[in-house]
């Protein structure tokens, strides 16, 4: 039951981001790109990791899709030709199924690609302990508060750039 | 039949059921599988029954208000006006414009109401009774709200339509710039309670609701709530008159009955999160002996919560798209900001990590008296900056008359 | 349950796709949205193997979280960017933004 919903899962998931490369319509790749992130949200659920699930959906869905979204429909090209790749596609996606057959040999390796294995049990209040965690002094405070710094950074970067002078 | 109690109805209603299929042979996967399938179809029949009668009672609420009777022709008082609008709605003629991005065009209403009914799996209507008792309850109704927002967008933007496109970037701005006073607001409720679980926060407010210990953030969850859904005094969004009525211009018939579906649903689906968050949910006298009572004190103080909505709706005048960002931005979110930082301090001063509790009573006091401090500062500075604007605009007034008299 | 290499591979799929998005693509906004999904695949990747290997220490999920943090950061400065070039150039096709080269 549980390989079914994977696997539709990682239907979503690798559909949408195929979607999001090969789309000419940008909007229509955008479209993809909320599906795939939320098909990676599903697999969170998954993995026990529902605080994460439900921080995806909020961030990356609510927050960055619908930026990515607005800037697109501001955006007009004009003479529009339809090509949605560069000149260089084909050696990209030479590269690209190498890579992939590449890292599934390396992955063979370790962790081999069978049907046994299953995941451990966990005591399941992982929301808990992640919150102690990232305020602990001994644990990742550091690297919180320098995050917060990041995204302060990032806000006000975002306005100075994109900012229309002002005529003097 | 053995155990089959009254006073515990639906859980033993669910017991029976199950225990049928189990004599049945049904297998366990199966079970989880039919039961889990039962509680969604009733997670989405119950929202979508509602307003049937609330649609029903806000308008013969705002007739009253306005002096005037209300609908009254249609079955007892006008109590089944609702069926002949949905019967015209359903038999108009479905309209797909020629341009329109076919894919985006039909699922932005469908997105709309999905993710208003997504909300309803996480509210507790009695002791044991709740869709799905997540322990990330709050972050799931934050995150489900934003779906909204996207339908609003697509729906904008797949109707190739320049006004349409407008309304619907105003839409989203509204939208998402009242997310932020939301989500600062709903973790106050989170801090009292310790866990983002609805069910266990209700549990926790059997010692004092939490709109007596954090009224502020009662009251910025319910504006904010109120502006998220785009109704009175912040329906800019779909109003009659304003850029042609909004981002469902191009939209007819039964998508434009979603929208609308979508939004009413949604009104008194905030009233029943803060009946929950901030009035103790199902809470009440004999429930615990009782608890499908829970139910009916749940459907209560939603109802109440509602009226107060339509209410604040009649009475209240539109406001304009500056006015409103101003408002948030330069008021709700550092009130909010302010507020959780204050409430945070005084949790821990009140709960030490080492160190016994306060008293409960005392406890609530402290809460309440310094949401009163917060709130009257905050008054006190936003009447300062008012007054000081004030005397600034009359400055100039009466220097550009002097110089005009002088000149 | 599903055995750890099954997400192990789901996340090498979509890196993969997200870097020939990368590469392959003329409009800088989805280059944008290619290089989110490599950073959702690294993010399947954490996370599974938090799942898998140490699932008492909450490691993984921090790590993840801070993945997150910096994808929101990058996207809004990454879109700024784009609307600033946008509103000098009327088109955002990166083939021919090559007034630095020689």
């Amino acid at each position: 039951m549980t390989t079914v919903v994977f696997i539709l899962f990682s239907l979503m998931v690798l559909g949408g981001g195929l979607m999001v490369v090969t789309a000419s319509n940008i909007v229509h790749a955008a479209g993809a790109l909320i599906l795939s992130l939320f098909g990676v949200a599903c697999l969170y659920v998954l993995l026990n990791a529902g605080f994460l699930a439900a921080v995806q959906v909020l961030v990356y869905i609510g927050a960055i899709a619908i930026l990515i979204i607005f800037t697109v429909m501001l955006i007009r090209r004009e003479g529009e030709d339809r090509l949605s790749f560069n000149s260089m596609w084909s050696g990209v996606l030479v590269i690209a199924v190498l890579a992939f057959v590449g890292l599934i040999l390396i992955l063979n390796q370790v962790w081999p690609l069978g049907m046994e294995g299953g995941a451990p049990d966990m005591n399941l209040d992982p929301t808990v302990q992640l919150g102690r965690m990232l305020l602990d002094p001994a644990g990742y405070v550091l690297p919180f508060e320098v995050a917060s710094i990041l995204l302060l950074s990032a806000m006000i970067g975002a306005i100075v750039i994109a900012r229309e002078k002002r005529k003097e | 039949m053995d155990d089959f109690r009254v006073a515990d109805l639906f859980t033993s209603i669910g017991r029976l059921w199950t225990n049928w299929l189990v004599d049945l042979g049904v297998s366990d996967p199966w079970i989880l599988f039919i039961n889990s399938l039962i509680g969604a179809i009733l997670i989405v029949v119950i929202p979508v029954t509602i307003v049937v009668f609330t649609i029903m009672g806000e308008r013969k609420i705002i007739g009253r208000f306005q002096d005037r009777l209300g609908p009254n022709r249609v079955g007892p008082f006008g109590f089944l006006q609702t069926v002949p609008d949905v019967v015209k709605l359903l038999t108009k003629e479905i309209i797909t414009p020629d341009h329109v991005d076919k894919v985006m065009y039909h699922i932005a209403p469908m997105m709309s109401v999905v993710a208003v009914l997504l909300i309803w799996a996480v509210i507790p209507f009695a002791p044991n009774v709740i869709g799905a008792d997540l322990d990330i309850g709050v972050i799931y109704f934050v995150a489900v709200a934003s779906f909204g927002t996207l339908a609003v967008l697509f729906a904008g933007w797949s109707s190739n339509n320049k006004y349409a496109l407008v309304a619907a970037f105003r839409a989203v701005a509204q939208l998402i710039s009242y997310e932020v006073p939301l989500v600062l607001s709903l973790l106050v409720p989170v801090l009292l309670a310790s866990s983002m679980s609805m069910q266990t926060i209700v549990e926790t407010q059997r010692q004092g609701w939490f709109v007596i210990l954090a009224p502020i953030s009662m009251l910025i969850f319910f504006i904010s709530s109120t502006a998220e859904i785009g109704r009175s005094p912040f329906d800019l969004l779909e109003a009659d008159s304003e850029i042609v009525a909004g981002y469902n211009i191009e939209y007819s018939g039964m998508k434009f009955a979603m929208f609308f579906l979508g939004e009413w649903i949604h009104a008194f689906t905030i009233c029943a999160l803060t009946a929950t968050l901030f009035f103790g949910g199902w809470l009440g006298p004999f429930v615990t002996q009782v608890p499908a009572l829970g139910v009916v004190y749940f459907f209560l103080k939603m109802f109440i919560l509602y009226f107060v909505q339509v209410w604040i709706r009649t009475t209240m005048p539109r406001l304009r798209i500056d006015h409103l960002l101003n408002f948030n931005w330069k008021f709700l979110v550092p009130l909010a900001l302010a507020n959780l930082m204050v409430m945070s301090l005084v949790t821990r001063l009140l709960n030490p990590i080492e160190g016994p509790a306060a008293d409960p009573v005392v406890q609530g006091a402290v809460f309440f008296g310094a949401n009163l401090v917060l709130v009257v500062a905050a008054l006190m500075i936003v009447g300062g900056v008012a007054r000081r604007a004030r005397q600034a605009q009359e400055a100039q007034r009466f220097r550009a008359v002097a110089s005009g008299v002088q000149g | 349950m599903v055995p750890l290499s099954w997400y192990l591979v789901v996340a090498a799929a979509l890196f993969c796709i997200g870097l020939f998005g990368v590469l392959a693509r003329r409009n800088a906004i989805a280059i944008l949205m290619s290089i989110e999904l490599m950073l959702n695949a690294v993010n399947i990747n954490l996370v599974a193997f938090w799942r898998y290997q140490s699932p008492n220490q909450p490691i993984g999920m921090a790590f993840a979280v801070f993945v997150f943090v910096v994808a929101a950061a990058e996207v809004a400065v990454g879109l700024a960017l784009i609307i600033s070039i946008y509103r000098r150039r009327k088109h955002i096709i990166v083939e021919d933004m090559d007034l630095l080269k020689w």
